[in-house]
């Protein structure tokens, strides 16, 4: 094929003051779910960061390309308009913002990036009551503060919920599974999947292989100390699980 | 301070002008305008030197050369209802420059009197607002033209709010109005009042001077909300008086969007046990308007609640102003007072000075309160951007949910949907948001 959606050359890093990405290289192609696994620290949040356009970072070096874009050049609301999406790992809350008007805006600034007519409140409401249910998400939700007195679980399937309205062609998830009970993880999962097709990537963050067994990924990547150390396909997160991180040599063994 | 001197002399003069052009010896306006003028030529405007006045300078008063109003509005119905809160009111009366319009008021009251003070008992005014205590109140009545009473009778639920409208106009050059509302709900009475004040676009600045005396009665519940959105030009002062009788609940909502300098004095004073009192508050500064918001809640007697919210968002080179005094006096045990002055500061050129005041003599009470300035949250800016939601759009949002803790609590949806929708357009029609 030879079409990539995200190419990413050689990125260093910082965050703050500290370096702490140091030379990734990664190729995404339309379709493909790659996961990044790692020990804590070792810069996924950060990756995810980097990509997302997140303040506080500042790329040293190397280049990251979507489509036909310079990446790095676009703020993020522009990302997200192209079709980047992350879910937080920290899900935010926003007092006085209920998530049906937080949502509705959200979809309706997208669409009005892609050239489609907005969604007045019910057009709105009944594509979002699809997706609600998709992720097992209570109606009482949309009329509260964005995440405001969420529980975890409901904070992800958020996320998720996002996600599925916006429908990206790019979406990171940074440790989403995180904090997830089986049950909970189970119906982010499927949320997920709902929207894998031939035309979305998807970069899974996990510490955990556990999630991979939901969502299963065509290629998995290990990251520590800023770098991918290697990569293989999805047998190689079993063999993480199994063998703990100090199997690769690095220095946080993952109590996994 | 000679400047302040001329500017008292040119007060007291504009009061007599306005006396002049009609007087009606022995009515309630008469009776009013003679304390307000005794009080005020002894005192004058106050200056920064007095405790309560220390952050607000009225320089910007004292500078101008105030004429009484026209009274030629220039204003037809379909202005004013461009101009007006939409409100589905039960009452509506129409001001314009202080003077009641019958012509463009007259929805049937129902339930509800609606009086002129002209025609009301002298006395009527007055009794609330000690003049020698409050300086611009003291202006005020010695300069108003005409007011207006609300009664609503002992046991009457009223359905829909009764709308007071104010208009300024200043066409020909700056000048005063000061409305008074006497407010009197009967014993088991439940209204909304909403003091809605805004002004023509153009022309010259205009002062509004406004005194508002609530009596609570018995078991009463009133919400009354006082809403300013004058002109950036225009200077408002309102003073709202409030007593509270037996189990009586009593709300305010003072929403402070528009004007140039603004200086609200809220006292509610809690006379009988069991009495309930609302205070909300929300204040939008941009360009350099300064907000300034006094309030004092007098704890009388034992068992009483009261809880103050007031939320400031200040952008551009605007400044804010609060100071709550709370003063449980020494039998009212089992008082339970609350108060919280949150700000957003969306500017760096932005100034607050926030001070509570607490004067508790009584040992068995529930008393908090707390002052906040924050900044827009960078995470939950960022968390908008990352869902395609642009910088400038975000911040408005952010800002809107701050606000919406008091705007959600406003009587009625379209008042709440109209004052939400001015706040925003006001809010990002500054430079600073
Ligand atoms: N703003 C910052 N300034 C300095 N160090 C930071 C900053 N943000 C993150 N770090 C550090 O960068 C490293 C990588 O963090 P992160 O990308 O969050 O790791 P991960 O998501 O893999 O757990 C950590 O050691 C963290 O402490
Ligand atoms: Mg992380």
């Amino acid at each position: 094929m030879g079409d990539t959606l995200l190419e990413i050359q050689n990125l260093h890093a910082r965050a703050g003051d500290a370096q702490i990405l140091n030379g990734i290289d990664l190729t995404i192609r339309p379709g493909e779910v790659h996961a990044i696994m790692g020990p804590n620290g070792s810069g996924k949040s950060t990756l995810a960061g980097v990509l997302s356009g997140r303040p506080g970072y500042t790329v040293t070096d190397g280049s990251v390309r979507f489509e036909e874009k310079n990446l790095l050049e676009l703020e993020a609301e522009e990302r997200a308009r192209e079709g980047i999406f992350l879910a937080f790992q920290y899900p935010v809350e926003i007092p006085g913002v209920t998530n049906n008007y937080f949502l509705k805006a959200s979809v309706n600034a997208i669409r009005e990036h892609r050239g489609e007519e907005s969604l007045d409140a019910i057009d709105f409401l009944s594509m979002a009551k699809e997706k609600m249910a998709i992720v097992e998400m209570p109606k009482d939700l949309m009329a509260r503060s964005v995440n405001e007195g969420f529980s975890g679980g409901e904070k992800k399937r958020n996320e998720v919920l996002q996600m599925l309205l916006l429908e990206p062609k790019l979406a990171i998830l940074d440790e989403t599974d995180s904090g997830l009970d089986i049950d909970a993880l189970r119906v982010v999962a499927s949320g997920v999947n709902a929207l894998r097709d031939e035309n979305r990537s998807m970069l899974v963050i996990t510490h955990y292989q556990r999630l991979l067994d939901y969502i299963v990924p065509d290629y998995v990547h290990v990251l520590a100390e800023g770098r991918i150390q290697r990569s293989g396909g999805k047998e190689l997160a079993h063999e993480l699980e199994a063998k703990g991180y100090g199997w690769l040599g690095l220095d946080e063994g993952a109590s996994a | 301070m000679s400047s302040l001197l001329d500017a008292n002399e040119r007060f007291v003069a504009l009061a007599d002008a306005i006396a002049a052009r009609d007087a009606h010896p022995g009515d309630a306006i008469t009776s009013l305008r003679e304390t307000g003028r005794a009080a005020f030529a002894e005192r004058g405007l106050p200056h920064t030197r007095l405790e309560e006045w220390r952050y607000t300078n009225l320089a910007p008063l004292s500078g101008l050369s105030l004429e009484p109003p026209s009274e030629d509005g220039r204003i037809d119905r379909s202005l004013l209802e461009s101009l007006a809160t939409p409100v589905f009111a039960c009452g509506l009366a129409v001001f314009i420059n202080g003077r009641p319009q019958e012509a463009l008021g007259g929805l049937p009251a129902g339930d509800v009197s609606l009086t002129s003070l002209r025609d009301a008992d002298p006395g009527t005014a007055g009794r609330l607002v000690d003049v020698k205590q409050h300086p611009l109140a003291a202006l005020s009545a010695a300069t108003t033209e005409d007011g207006i009473v609300v009664q609503i009778p002992a046991g009457v639920a009223l359905e829909h709010p009764v709308h007071l409208v104010f208009v300024s106009s200043s066409p020909d050059a700056p000048s005063v109005s000061s409305p008074r509302v006497v407010i009197e709900a009967g014993a088991g009475s439940r209204a909304v009042v909403i003091q809605d004040h805004v002004s023509v676009a153009g022309g010259h600045a205009h002062f509004t001077n406004a005194v508002t005396e609530v009596h609570a009665g018995a078991n009463s519940d009133l919400q009354l909300a006082v809403i300013q959105r004058e002109d950036d030009a225009d200077i408002h002062a309102s003073n709202v008086a409030v007593h509270q009788e037996r189990d009586s609940r009593f709300a305010s909502h003072v929403i402070t969007l528009g004007g140039r300098l603004v200086r609200n004095d809220l006292n509610v004073v809690l006379a009988g046990s069991g009495a309930e009192c609302t205070m909300n508050g929300l204040y939008l500064g941009t360009g350099d308007r300064l907000i300034d918001n006094h309030t004092l809640v007098d704890h009388a007697v034992p068992h009483c609640t009261s809880h103050e919210l007031y939320k400031g968002v200040l952008a551009d080179d605007s400044r804010g102003v609060f100071r709550g005094r709370v003063v449980v006096r020494p039998d009212a045990q089992k008082t339970d007072a609350t108060q919280q002055n949150p700000n957003l500061l969306l500017s760096d050129g932005t100034e607050i000075d926030t001070k509570p005041q607490l004067e508790i003599y009584a040992d068995d009470v529930k008393c908090s309160h707390g002052s906040a300035i924050g900044r827009i949250d960078e995470e939950a800016l960022f968390y908008m951007r990352a869902r395609g939601i642009g910088q400038r759009d975000a911040r408005a949002l952010l800002t809107r949910g701050f606000a919406a803790e008091i705007l959600a609590t406003l009587p009625g949806e379209a008042l709440a949907e109209a004052l939400t929708a001015d706040f925003v357009a006001r809010m990002t029609g500054g430079t600073g948001a």
